[in-house]
């Protein structure tokens, strides 16, 4: 099985030099915060990733979670692992203060929730669900339920989970089904959910599940739907689990990846109702799920990164040991070596450092926007859907390229390269599809404010093409070029789909993957070019990071640029033929 | 009880070890450093002997270059609770080392000195032993256990035969070996907590500690690259390539 080496040069590459954390949390205001502390930080969590929780990482998808009389077994040693996280306080990284968290920024929380995912995503959905859980209630819970739930939450003490989708209720939360009737102060709900990851499990105490659920006047569609807090067992007088509530977890999905990933589907109400209680305000559960939705998005982008980045290296590793043909004195050569191969590992390599620097700049944004910075804000309306698309289908490539260094071996599971590529082919589907983000990208957060944050956008690529342009260095001159070639072209297609999408709905859909994917690489291009110039100037001086990854970073960028960079303009004209003929079929055609 | 640690930073196990290529020394140039293992192991039995409430303080001692203070950190990030960097250009040989850590036992008068038995760097093993010798102090080499107990350490030690138990007067040196303990990984708010815990620097010069040349690097070489195994036709071959060619019997 593959070890796995966090990649903290990188990682504090793109905190200190791209992001510019300490000057962010200077701007912000949060003093015990800065690179020195953020890179001991990432240090330690990737010595518990790397060592325990990456050796379960087959573990899981070898024996996954079983169901049995209602309750869910998870893996063997997923319990104790999950003990010595929650021990080590890594779930309380970002929770506030006065609930007994760090309160460190999210780009912090991302670059060590990358780490998580990396070394075992099956495992890394369990906090990732709980984090939810506490955004929510944080935002829309009374005081009362903060009270109840966040400290044990935020401690790890208990895991969260989202309960929204239903048989007939997927990307179309409208159809929301499951019924809440009001007892008392409380609730009875019933009704049943699907694909509930890490539903129900044996790790901790107590699971606190956020339900989406009907009350017996609410309007029909996406405004009668409400949000309810139902635990797994109820709270006595002192706040501690005690009786258990009428909700079991009912079967397990039999799924092609994550296997360590219990998804449950989830009966409420079977015998008297389950006890719930109302988050918020009746009827809003829905916009509340959307006010947690950047960061939800966010963090499956994320895991399309981490799964890259643990394919990579072991695809790395692989073709250093495995030799095929020889050299005229007779050795032989391992395959790393060999033209395509490279290739390959370049491919991978760019991919995962440019999805790297998008995602901890997203990430950072968030927290830019909510000390009030309004650019900010709307570069992560802009960013969050590139991030959760755009990452998580390039993820497919990626993993899919580790199994085709492996040859023969990747198609064998013994290897473990099958596991990430099973592993990552949810990734695109669940918290919204590819499809669904390309629709928000280029509906709601292009079309919708006239494409004033893309210009935005394009604005500041344009000035990174400027300086690269003017610098003395032969190579980021050639990386100007291309990336201002490549900005052209998105900048062409993206007047035209303001031109003429606007009107026409059919059209919009037609072109929307199209926009998300060149999106996608145009901004990953972008940011590994504004990387090689930080590399460039670094270089000049005394630094931390020494000239060969400097000198790497560089010729990644121009990789980059030559291998991804041309998808942009192939993006860009599909897009100008508005794809028209793709309902030209009947569908009795089909 | 004040127990005193002392903390190497040396070049992280996980890396590939280069010479530089005038074979002066080992490449050092950006490559990942960590807290000596056999260090890490003192510092986790002095936290352990913190929490059991035998021992009340303990302080961490490294020697070396600012930088080495990020070994500090982690050892303070682990429950340490405050640290004391020797500021030298470069990592001092042992004697060196020995005569410094004589000087702020002296300020410090812990009653128990824990250390690692050997730095993983350049493999001496004889820095607690200089010590011992320089202070007058009993010492416990190669701990696979440690019990205090009426003002004395018990300290059982893997020798070649087997397990040796010996009883010390305190204060005393106690050096670790591998089996003695397993580290924790340190918890994010005790490395919150480090970033305000104090760490005092002094130099050579302060403690009157004249830093002297007692040995001299000449040249480092890498080991010999293996060579490809060969396979013998039969048991005669095989004997005589052992005598005539590896010549080991």
């Amino acid at each position: 099985m593959s070890t796995y080496n966090p990649p903290l040069q990188d990682a504090s590459f793109v905190l200190d030099q791209l992001i510019g954390l300490d000057q962010m949390c200077n701007d912000l205001k949060l003093d015990e915060v800065n690179s020195e502390l953020a890179s001991v930080i990432v240090e330690e969590a990737g010595k518990l990733a790397s060592e325990v929780l990456a050796p379960l990482n087959s573990v899981g998808d070898q024996n996954g979670a079983t169901v049995s009389e209602g309750a869910v077994t998870e893996t063997q040693g997923f319990s104790d692992a999950y003990q010595q996280f929650v021990e080590n306080g890594w779930a309380t990284l970002t929770g506030p203060e006065e609930f007994g968290g760090q309160a460190l920024p999210n780009v912090l929380g991302t670059a060590v929730n990358e780490l998580w995912h990396s070394s075992n995503m099956a495992f890394a959905l369990c906090p990732m669900l709980s984090q939810g859980a506490v955004e929510a209630l944080i935002a829309h819970g009374s005081d009362e339920l903060k009270a109840q739930y966040l400290p044990q939450l935020i401690s790890g003490e208990w895991t969260g989970t989202m309960n929204l989708t239903e048989p007939n209720a997927g990307s179309d939360l409208a159809a929301v089904s499951a019924k809440a009737v009001p007892d008392g102060e409380q609730f009875r709900i019933s009704g049943q959910k699907i694909f509930i990851t890490w539903g129900d499990h044996q790790m901790t105490s107590n699971i606190v599940h956020l339900v989406l659920a009907r009350l017996p006047d609410a309007p029909a569609g996406v405004k009668g739907i409400s949000l309810f807090i139902v635990p797994k067992y109820l709270l006595d007088e002192q706040g501690q689990p005690a009786a258990q509530n009428d909700v079991s977890c009912v079967s397990l999905e039999h799924k092609m990846g994550i296997h360590g990933s219990p998804t449950c589907v989830m009966s409420f109400g079977d015998n008297e109702g389950a006890i719930g209680y109302l988050v918020g305000e009746a009827n809003k559960g829905l916009s509340y799920m959307f006010t947690m939705m950047n960061h939800a998005r966010q963090s499956v982008g994320l895991q399309g990164l981490s799964i890259s980045e643990r394919a990579y290296q072991q695809a790395v590793q692989y073709s250093q040991e495995r030799f095929q043909g020889s050299n005229r004195d007779g050795s032989k050569i391992a395959i790393i070596n060999h033209p395509d191969v490279r290739r390959m590992l370049m491919a991978m390599k760019a991919g995962n450092e440019a999805m790297r620097a998008l995602a901890y700049s997203a990430a950072a944004d968030i927290d830019r926007a909510h000390h009030g910075d309004a650019a900010s804000r709307s570069r992560v309306e802009l960013y969050t859907p590139i991030v959760k698309g755009w990452m998580t289908e390039l993820a497919q490539e990626l993993t899919s390229l580790n199994v085709q260094v492996h040859g023969g071996m990747g198609f064998i599971e013994e290897t473990g390269a099958a596991q990430h590529y099973r592993d990552a082919r949810i990734l695109p589907i669940y918290e919204g599809t590819t499809g669904i983000q390309a629709l928000d990208l280029i509906g709601r957060k292009t079309l919708f404010d006239n494409g004033t944050a893309l210009k935005h956008l394009q604005q500041e690529i344009q000035a990174s093409v400027d300086t690269l342009r003017n610098s003395e260095s032969e190579s980021l001159q050639q990386l100007g070029r291309k990336l201002e070639t490549a900005l052209k072209q998105a900048c062409n297609a993206g007047d035209w789909i303001l031109d003429n999408a606007a009107q026409d709905k059919e059209l919009m859909g037609n072109v929307s993957f199209d926009n998300l994917m060149m999106m996608g690489y145009l901004t990953g291009g972008w940011l590994l070019a504004k990387s090689a110039i930080q590399a460039e100037q670094l270089k000049q001086t005394d630094n931390a990071y020494g000239a060969p990854f400097l000198n790497a970073k560089i010729s990644t960028a121009q990789f980059f640029a030559d291998h991804y960079l041309p998808r942009v303009g192939q993006h860009s004209e599909t897009i100008l033929t508005g794809l028209r003929h793709t309902f030209a079929l009947d569908i009795d055609l089909l | 009880m004040k127990i005193l640690v002392t903390v190497k930073r040396v070049i992280d196990y996980n890396v590939k070890v280069r010479v530089k290529s005038d074979n002066t020394d080992v490449d050092l140039a950006n490559v990942k450093m960590a807290l000596n293992p056999f260090c890490e192991i003192a510092v986790e039995e002095a936290v352990r002997l913190k929490e059991a409430g035998v021992a009340t303080e303990v302080v961490v001692v490294s020697i070396g270059p600012k930088a080495c203070q990020e070994q500090i950190r982690t050892a303070l990030a682990l429950g340490a609770d405050r640290g004391i960097q020797i500021e030298t250009d470069s990592m001092p040989e042992s004697l060196n080392a020995a005569k410094l850590l004589a000087k702020v036992i002296a300020e410090e008068q812990p009653e128990l000195i824990v250390m690692g038995k050997q730095a993983i760097d350049s493999d001496n093993n004889q820095t607690g032993q200089m010590l011992a010798a320089l202070l007058d102090m009993p010492q416990g080499t190669f701990a696979s256990e440690l019990k205090l107990e009426s003002g004395k350490a018990q300290v059982t030690r893997e020798v070649d035969g087997g397990l040796q138990t010996v009883e010390l007067n305190l204060p005393a040196i106690v050096t670790t070996d591998l089996r003695l303990n397993e580290p924790r990984y340190a918890s994010l708010p005790n490395i919150m907590k480090a970033k305000r815990k104090p760490l005092a620097v002094k130099t050579p010069a302060d403690l009157g500690v004249e830093l002297k040349e007692h040995s001299k690097l000449i040249q480092v070489t890498p080991p010999a690259e293996r060579q490809a195994g060969i396979k013998v036709a039969s048991v005669d071959e095989l004997v005589e390539k052992l005598k005539n060619e590896a010549k080991v019997i």
